[in-house]
């Protein structure tokens, strides 16, 4: 009796459904519970400079779930042939291939997006959770539950950049992806009322400080105290 | 007079963590205790310091469009740039990987002291990030170089200076979910207006 079920485990297990409640929790858990910015320290790096506005922070959480997700299934079809002690070379030469993809994409087809991103969008190579997720899950997983695990990190890294670039772009410039909120909203109230904007948003504190409210908001939520 | 403005700029004006937050993963990481910083730092000063004007040097003679005219005249309508972001990491990977076997051969005791970050640096976006903006703003090979050592100096200034005050902090009472990340991006916010007051400076 007990050899059977355990035969059936085994034949059960290759045909596991494409989003199974073990693959969902894949994507999921990175979105709140360990995310990457805000729970493990992970890719603040590279990014943060571009929150100044909605549009180019999109243009970048799109690059790098591109790059998260592919990287993570190329390094997985190969973890079994890699060499232990090259292997940083080989991520990285693969991260760097996938970004050269993503940099010649934007320069073809939104030179002035490409412009405005310069070098943040080559610092994607080095952005820790690209590294990070190929470390820990895609060296020791079958490749289609690596992608989705990269696909899982990358989103809870995009809607934390997100929300900084919201915060930023709307108390900085007063607009959101270039609409100009605040006017429209100070021209309901009369012509002596005025919404004002905060220039200390635009420069890099502002990124800091709202990422660090963020962060108590998130921990303070999901209860996770940092020793 | 002009590489010595750009040495200043590089450190305190265009500071690399707080104009342009690279290599925030390491500065956050590695600035508990103001003796493991000062090792992160130096390593970083060094790195950069020889990367950037070695990148400079592969960019010039090989990737650049046009670069490639020194082996022959046909060649100077190859343009090698968009293989700039592969050929860059690799030789920052090469290269943290040269000096670690030198600092190990010719002075142990600053390999024990560095030895864990050296591999880390290879990674390091302000590492990557000078090679980049060196190449972005077309810089001669002296003021690379004066670029490479004064951006890694702004960089090991924050990081010591943040340790320093991550060191007191110990003592003072942080609600628990400000509690290390939230509470250090709001400091390196405030150091960030106390650096943007660098930018009176007319260089």
């Amino acid at each position: 009796m007990s050899t059977e079920t355990l035969e059936k485990e085994v034949v059960v297990k290759p045909s596991e459904s494409l989003l199974s409640k073990r693959r969902k929790k894949l994507i999921t858990d990175p979105l709140i519970d360990d995310n990457p910015v805000t729970v493990q320290v992970l890719g603040i790096c590279s990014s943060l400079a571009v929150t100044t506005q909605m549009q180019p922070t999109l243009v970048m959480a799109i690059s790098v779930i591109f790059v998260v997700a592919l990287s993570n299934f190329a390094i997985s079809l190969m973890r079994n042939t890699i060499p232990a002690r090259v292997r940083i070379i080989v991520q990285l030469a693969v991260v760097a291939t996938l970004v050269t993809i993503v940099s010649e994409i934007l320069k073809a087809f939104a030179y002035d997006m490409y412009k405005e991103l310069s070098v943040f969008i080559g610092l994607i190579i080095t952005n820790c959770i690209v590294m990070g997720r190929l470390e820990a899950f895609a060296m020791g997983n079958k490749p289609y539950d690596s992608m989705l695990d990269g696909l899982g990190s990358a989103l809870g890294y995009s809607w934390i950049i997100l929300t900084v670039a919201f915060f930023r772009e709307l108390w900085g410039s007063g607009a959101v992806f270039g609409v100009p909120v605040f006017s429209y909203v100070s021209s309901l109230f009369g012509p002596d009322f005025k919404l004002a904007t905060n220039g200390l948003m635009v420069t890099p504190v502002g990124a800091f400080i709202i990422l660090g409210l963020i962060v108590w908001v998130q921990r303070t939520k999901t209860g996770y105290v940092e020793h | 007079m002009e590489l010595f403005s750009l040495g200043i700029r590089s450190i305190f004006i265009d500071n690399m963590i707080f104009a342009y937050f690279l290599g925030m993963c390491s500065f956050l990481a590695v600035s508990k205790k103001v003796s493991t910083a000062v090792g992160l730092g130096a390593a970083v000063v060094f790195v950069l310091g020889v990367t950037v004007p070695f990148n400079w040097i592969l960019n010039e003679f090989v990737l650049k469009e046009g670069a490639l005219t020194w082996i022959s005249a046909s060649m100077t309508t190859i343009d090698l740039s968009f293989l700039r972001f592969i050929m860059f990491i690799a030789i920052i990977a090469g290269i943290v990987q040269l000096v670690e076997m030198v600092v190990e051969k010719f002075s142990p005791s600053l390999y024990g002291q560095l030895g864990i970050f050296l591999p880390l640096i290879a990674v390091n976006c302000a590492i990557l990030g000078g090679c980049l903006f060196m190449a972005q703003r077309d810089y001669t090979l002296a003021e690379s170089a004066v670029y490479g050592f004064g951006s890694g100096f702004g960089f090991m200034l924050a990081i010591v200076l943040l340790a320093a005050i991550r060191e007191r902090l110990k003592y003072s009472q942080v609600p628990n979910g400000l509690k290390g990340l939230g509470i250090t991006m709001l400091l390196t916010g405030l150091m960030g207006i106390a650096f943007m007051s660098f930018m009176g400076i007319d260089l």
